[in-house]
């Protein structure tokens, strides 16, 4: 040992005797907030979960993150219109992180290497009946079996996926596809019983001896306009053309193909006809391109392809090979007011695509059940009027997608579950939302969308073959990395490093962070410098 | 630049760590292990950039060295609020004189190891200096010039907080134009300091021909670490000139420092190079190009500038120097092909 | 070895055989002869494992000393005058962090006016450093005082400054009895450092210490100092007992034990003291000499016990304290205590001013016969500084005279001075 002089030379690190701590007035608070992804999502899904596991490759347990909410990943990666990256963060600095596709690589990779669900509580002996085999019906059946339940679903059609089959073109969701993850959930157990039409509701609980239901027929009914027609002209609707290309006999739709409508089915069925061999597919909509319900990038897909669309149209009469349009104007308040010009169409057949009403007649006799609107009404927690009795899907009021759909049937799960065992089930309080201004995002690499492989436009325009191609690994990791992981600490140190009194404590991968108050002084350079915006600075009492 | 940036790692190397990026491509600052050479106790003010800077560079240096180090430390704020007796906080051997010798300390610091050497002793220990803008620019200088011209085996660190600000926020031979200090009072027709015409440090260090020199600042953890690190690795006299915002002496939030210290090199007010043998070898290009005003408005030291007559003229004139910068050391991206 | 050698190199041999490790020299009349044999030596490989360090200022030069002592070397330098002022801040660091430095001061006069010649104005303004401050009288005792000044800084972890007078014998040829290395050696072990910067033993040297123990670590220091007192005789013997002579020590006496009459002095003056003193003892008067050896720390016991018996005190000394007068003799006056001795500062030999037996005689002769001063300038020229005196008296005004007068022209005539220009 030195001899140390006195009060000159002083030992190493010795000023750990001072606690720098009381010179606070703010304290820096870790702190979960919620990623708008997460929030927006329809179907619940914890999206940034996943996507962190995705970022360190690790895909199976992304996708295991990803099934806990939803069990149709791969079907969801095609099909959801991702209102996830309309929210994402990320589309303020560049574009927003692609989550569909990672989301479909992941449910791709899934059923690639065979990965299997597994059922998570004990059985409680309870026996729920699902009606409709589309996607909400799914996923309650799912979420209900993982749950412990013994569940049956009764599909009145000859395959289970609902709308998912028989409403969304092959070229936007191949069928093994679909099969697959159908098949994923019956392997748990749940019972599938197909062309098995529920007439009345009560008779079937009844007769099965159920402990409670959950209803998922969908909207299936056309909904007809009226147009003065000759008795030759072929006026077909859209769920009818959609689901015969299930069937053995192909719509026969001529080579010139009308359709009525603006929404998403329209674009569906103008594509389709484009593939049946159609050399001119029509798409008639009484607004303009800004009003229309239809996904833009749909619309966009579709022109690509050849479809064209007339806008600020209705159609007056229908003729054996002609149609009458009468264009028309939007006014003021954005409504589509007749014009008195008329013009001439020539087509071979007309398909009307005016939306679905939901067939209620399987509820006639139950009593305390609300219908308004044409739909069912539910309460928060999914339960119709009759005890007993969920509902969800289309033929609830909500918007109708498939994602709305699964969402509605996690939702419905969770309620049964505990009316089964005479609890409540109390969802847990949302964090607040991690807006933009949360965020430090000088910190991110700058990193463009990558941009999903696009089939070959000729080859498209001929087949069902899938449109949109997925990433591949590397570029679904690229993807998946660049996410921001708004509002959660994705351990990227900076707090640990930005301290200059080194009061962040640093606990290992997985472990975060802490503050150690001790020495902590508030100056707000770890909140400031965190990139995600996981710490606040609170005041301190007194 | 002095590292090599990782494209897309989320946060690629912009942020401290990076759980995606390999341990060795991680700072030393990220590490659980990493010495804290400063450590905690001590008495600088909140947000202080100089003790962040100093633990950044000499954590490295220590890691550079495999903790084979001894620092030589001039009189001021980094001195006094690391080691009022009777504690410390520097876990490394660590000696203060004075406020206008540090680089002849430490040259002899670096002949005494020279000789133990050869005598049978520890060969790998290394020698640092450090000091502010004040010890080195001003006081220090001479002592700093020749070491330099000696090419002894030293690294001298200068932690630029543009200032006195241990004996109270006094103008130094670094303070900015403009900027308004103790002793240049936003008073009179030309508030704030004078425009003279500057002390850059780094290049007369460049002058001298030593064999590395380079800027960085506390905003770019990754550069300054390789920057340490490439110095640790050279044999003779050597210079970072590291530039540490400080809260108190400019006016601005604790919280904000590591943000003014991004703005001072995005504006081009700051390059950040490197330099060997008096040689420019490589710059940190701008990534997103910003105007002075962004920078000079974060600090009530500059608030002078703006308020109800805002004074443009003068807010032009540091334009121009931002823009020579750049224009110097090209500190722009090249448009991409 | 006896040898004929300038005073410098004969100290930078000793120096060399104290087996320096760092030296560091910034060059200034007259200490340059020493640092520069220093040099050679390094450079030729005559003295080995030593750093040879040419710097650009004496600041730097004792801040590279500071360095290297800290860092566990032996470290030594060597300045004079104007070059001891510049360092003075870090002059006085070394000694507040107790690193054993030795430093040869090679006395010279301070300017303005600048002046090279010798006297001890330097080391007396820097007297109450913290050093060790040993005076030679001759270049034996300069070359042996610096291997003892060593061997007592590592001791007692102190700096040492060993004064000799410049050009009087840093440039004078005198036979000097070399010792051998392994004298040396027997008499300095190698330095083990009371305080070191090792990476196997961290420690922060050099921290800020406030009111709550600044005055115990000043008390510490003069505590230090104390013990050199005690120390300084017993390595003087044990020098003796290797090297076979009388060298160092606080205080010498010649001639004293008797003496009514005692001169006081340090450095090379004794010698000149001594030659008139033994005249004056051959014509019967009672008079003896008290040389300081060690000027800091202050011999108050051992230069009262000298002075007891004295009727009075004749302090002849090399430097002024401008408006006080004598430094030394203020030094002596607290060793009298009860003594009630007439005490005479006499101030000789500034700026190199020669200071002869002839001069020594006559103020020696007028203190005995009650006629001197008791503070006096020995061979001041009255004549000239009376006239400038009286030459002041009239006009007090500062500054250029031509400029002083235009500006109360310009007070009278109500235009402001800014305005003239």
């Amino acid at each position: 040992m030195m001899r140390k002089p006195f009060a000159i030379t002083l030992d190493p690190g010795s000023s750990l005797a001072n606690h720098t701590g009381n010179w606070r007035t703010e304290r820096p608070v870790y702190l979960d907030r919620l990623p708008p992804c997460n929030h927006a999502c329809p179907a619940g899904e914890n999206i940034q979960a996943w996507l962190f596991h995705a970022e360190s490759g690790n895909y199976e347990a992304a996708w295991r993150q990803l099934v806990e909410d939803n069990p149709l990943p791969a079907v969801m990666g095609r099909v959801c219109y991702h209102p996830c990256e309309t929210a994402c963060n990320r589309g303020q600095l560049d574009s927003a992180v692609g989550i569909n596709s990672v989301e479909r690589f992941l449910g791709d990779q899934a059923i690639r290497n065979g990965w299997k669900l597994a059922p998570s509580a004990p059985a409680t002996g309870k026996h729920v009946l699902v009606v409709g085999a589309g996607p909400s019906g799914l996923s309650a059946a799912y979420h209900l079996v993982r749950l412990g339940h013994r569940v049956t679903i009764h599909e009145a059609g000859p395959y289970a996926g609902g709308m998912m089959r028989f409403g969304i073109p092959k070229y936007r969701l191949p069928r093994e596809v679909l099969d697959a993850e159908v098949q994923r959930i019956l392997d748990l157990g749940v019972e599938l019983k197909l062309n098995t039409r529920v007439d009345k509701i009560l008779d079937s609980m009844h007769a099965g001896n159920f402990d409670a239901t959950f209803l998922a027929v969908g909207a299936h009914i056309a909904k007809r306009a009226f147009i003065p027609a000759g008795a030759s002209a072929k006026i077909l609707d859209a769920v009818q053309v959609l689901r015969s290309m299930e069937g053995e006999g192909k719509p026969m739709l001529g080579r010139r193909v009308v359709v009525y409508g603006g929404g998403n089915t329209a674009i569906d069925v103008a594509r389709t006809a484009k593939r049946l061999g159609a050399s001119e597919a029509i798409i008639v909509y009484r607004r303009t391109r800004e009003k229309m319900p239809a996904h833009d990038f749909e619309v966009e897909e579709a022109l690509q392809e050849g479809v064209m669309i007339k806008w600020l149209s209705t159609i007056k009469q229908a003729g054996e090979s002609t149609l009458t349009v009468e264009k028309m104007r939007l006014d003021e308040s954005g409504f589509p007011q007749p014009t008195g010009e008329f013009e001439t169409l020539e087509a071979d057949s007309l398909v009307l695509a005016l939306g679905q009403d939901v067939d209620l007649s399987l509820l006639e006799g139950v009593a305390g059940l609300a219908v308004a609107d044409g739909v069912v009404q539910v309460g928060a927690n999914m339960m119709t009027g009759y005890a007993g009795i969920f509902a969800g899907g289309d033929m609830v009021p909500a918007e109708r997608t498939v994602t709305v759909a699964v969402g509605h049937g996690k939702k419905a799960a969770r309620y049964i579950d505990a009316w089964l065992r005479g609890t409540d089930y109390a969802p847990l309080p949302k964090h607040e939302l991690a807006g933009f201004d949360k965020l430090n995002p000088w910190y991110y690499a700058d990193a463009p969308h990558t941009v999903q492989p696009v089939l070959d436009m000729v080859r498209r325009q001929s087949t069902f073959d899938e449109v949109q191609g997925g990433l591949d690994e590397t570029n679904a990791l690229f993807e998946a990395r660049r996410c921001l992981s708004c509002g959660n600490c994705f351990e990227c140190d900076n707090c640990y490093g930005v301290c200059p009194d080194n009061a962040v404590i640093k606990h290992g991968p997985g472990n975060r962070f802490s503050i150690n108050y001790d020495y902590c002084k508030g100056c707000g350079l770890c909140a400031a410098e965190c990139p995600c915006g996981a710490i606040r600075m609170d005041a301190e009492e007194n | 630049m002095s590292y090599q940036p990782i494209k897309f790692y989320q946060t690629g190397t912009f942020t401290v760590g990076n759980r995606l990026l390999e341990p060795e491509d991680r700072s030393v600052q990220a590490n659980m292990r990493r010495t804290n050479s400063l450590n905690s106790g001590h008495r600088a003010c909140q947000g202080c950039g100089e003790a962040l800077g100093a633990r950044y560079a000499i954590d490295a240096a220590m890691s550079a060295t495999d903790n084979q180090l001894i620092a030589v430390n001039a009189t001021g704020c980094l001195e006094v609020f690391s080691t009022p007796y009777p504690e410390t906080s520097w876990q490394i051997p660590w000696i203060h004189s004075l406020f206008g010798n540090t680089a002849a300390v430490a040259t002899g610091i670096a002949a005494a190891l020279k000789i133990k050497a050869i005598k049978g002793g520890n060969d790998r220990v290394r020698v640092i200096a450090q000091g502010g803008d004040g010890g080195t620019t001003d006081i220090g200088f001479g002592c700093l010039s020749g070491m330099f011209e000696r090419n002894d085996d030293v690294l001298y660190i200068c932690y630029d907080n543009e200032g006195y600000m241990n004996t109270g926020v006094q103008r130094s031979s670094a303070t900015p134009p403009a900027a308004r200090t103790a002793t240049t009072m936003a008073v009179g027709e030309q508030p704030g300091n004078v425009f003279g015409q500057g002390k850059n440090l780094p290049l007369i260090a460049m002058a001298h021909g030593i064999p590395y020199v380079a800027t960085a600042t506390v905003a770019d953890l990754h550069d300054l670490e390789a920057k340490v690190t490439r110095a640790m690795q050279i044999h003779g006299a050597r210079y970072i000139h590291i530039f540490v915002p400080c809260p108190l002496g400019w006016g601005s939030a604790s919280n904000d420092t590591i943000r003014l210290a991004r703005l001072a090199k995005e504006t081009g007010l700051f390059p950040v190079f490197e330099a060997e043998h008096g040689e420019v070898t490589a710059v940190s290009k701008i990534r997103r190009p910003l105007p002075v005003d962004d920078y000079l408005k974060l600090q009530r030291r500059f608030a002078h500038l703006f308020g109800a007559r805002p004074r443009t003229d003068v807010i032009a004139r540091i334009q121009a120097q931002a823009d020579r910068n750049i224009r110097k050391y090209q500190l722009l991206q090249e448009a991409p092909q | 070895m006896l040898k004929q050698t300038e005073g410098s190199r004969a100290v930078a041999e000793a120096v060399a055989l104290c087996r320096p490790e760092v030296i560091c020299a910034y060059p200034i009349s007259p200490q340059t002869h020493i640092v520069e044999a220093l040099g050679e030596q390094v450079k030729s490989g005559a003295l080995v494992n030593c750093e040879f360090i040419n710097v650009e200022s004496e600041f730097a030069a004792m801040s590279v000393a500071i360095g290297a002592s800290a860092a566990g070397a032996r470290a030594y330098t060597a300045t004079a005058s104007q070059g001891l002022l510049f360092m003075a801040e870090a002059v006085f660091n070394a000694a507040g962090l107790g690193l054993p430095i030795v430093m040869t001061v090679a006395n010279r006069a301070i300017g303005a006016p600048i002046n090279i010649w010798n006297d001890h104005t330097d080391a007396m303004s820097q007297r109450d450093c913290g050093w060790i401050q040993l005076f030679a009288e001759n270049n034996q005792e300069a070359l042996d005082l610096h291997i003892q000044a060593f061997r007592l800084a590592e001791e007692l972890s102190v700096p040492v400054m060993v004064c000799m007078d410049g050009f009087i014998l840093t440039h004078a040829y005198e036979r000097v009895d070399m010792p051998t290395q392994e004298q040396v050696d027997t008499y300095l072990p190698p330095y083990a450092p009371r305080q070191i910067l090792d990476p196997a033993e961290p420690v922060s040297i050099g921290a800020m210490v406030g009111p709550e123990a600044f005055m115990e670590v000043r008390y510490l220091a003069h505590a230090k100092q104390m013990q050199a007192i005690e120390l300084i005789p017993g390595y003087a013997e044990e020098f003796r007992g290797v090297f076979g002579r009388d060298s160092g020590g606080l205080i010498h006496t010649y001639r004293a034990d008797d003496a009514e009459t005692i001169v006081v002095a340090l450095g090379s003056v004794l010698g000149t003291v001594k030659d008139t003193v033994d005249e004056m003892r051959e014509r019967g008067i009672s008079i003896g000499v008290l040389g300081i050896a060690c000027f800091r720390p202050w011999p108050l016991l051992a230069v009262r016990a000298v002075l007891a018996g004295a009727k009075r005190v004749v302090v002849l000394e090399k430097s002024l304290a401008v408006g006080l007068g004598g430094i030394v003799s203020a030094n002596v006056e607290t060793s009298l205590a009860a003594n009630t001795c007439e005490l005479y500062a006499v101030i000789a030999g500034l700026g190199g001013r020669p200071i002869t037996r002839a001069s020594l005689h006559r103020v020696f002769g007028e203190a005995i016969a009650g006629k001197l001063a008791h503070l006096s300038f020995l061979d001041l020229d009255h004549t000239i500084v009376d006239r400038v005196l009286a030459r002041e008296q009239q006009t007090r005004r500062s500054g250029p005279i031509a400029e002083a007068v235009l500006r109360d022209i310009a007070a009278v005539s109500g235009l402001r001075a800014k305005d003239q220009t």
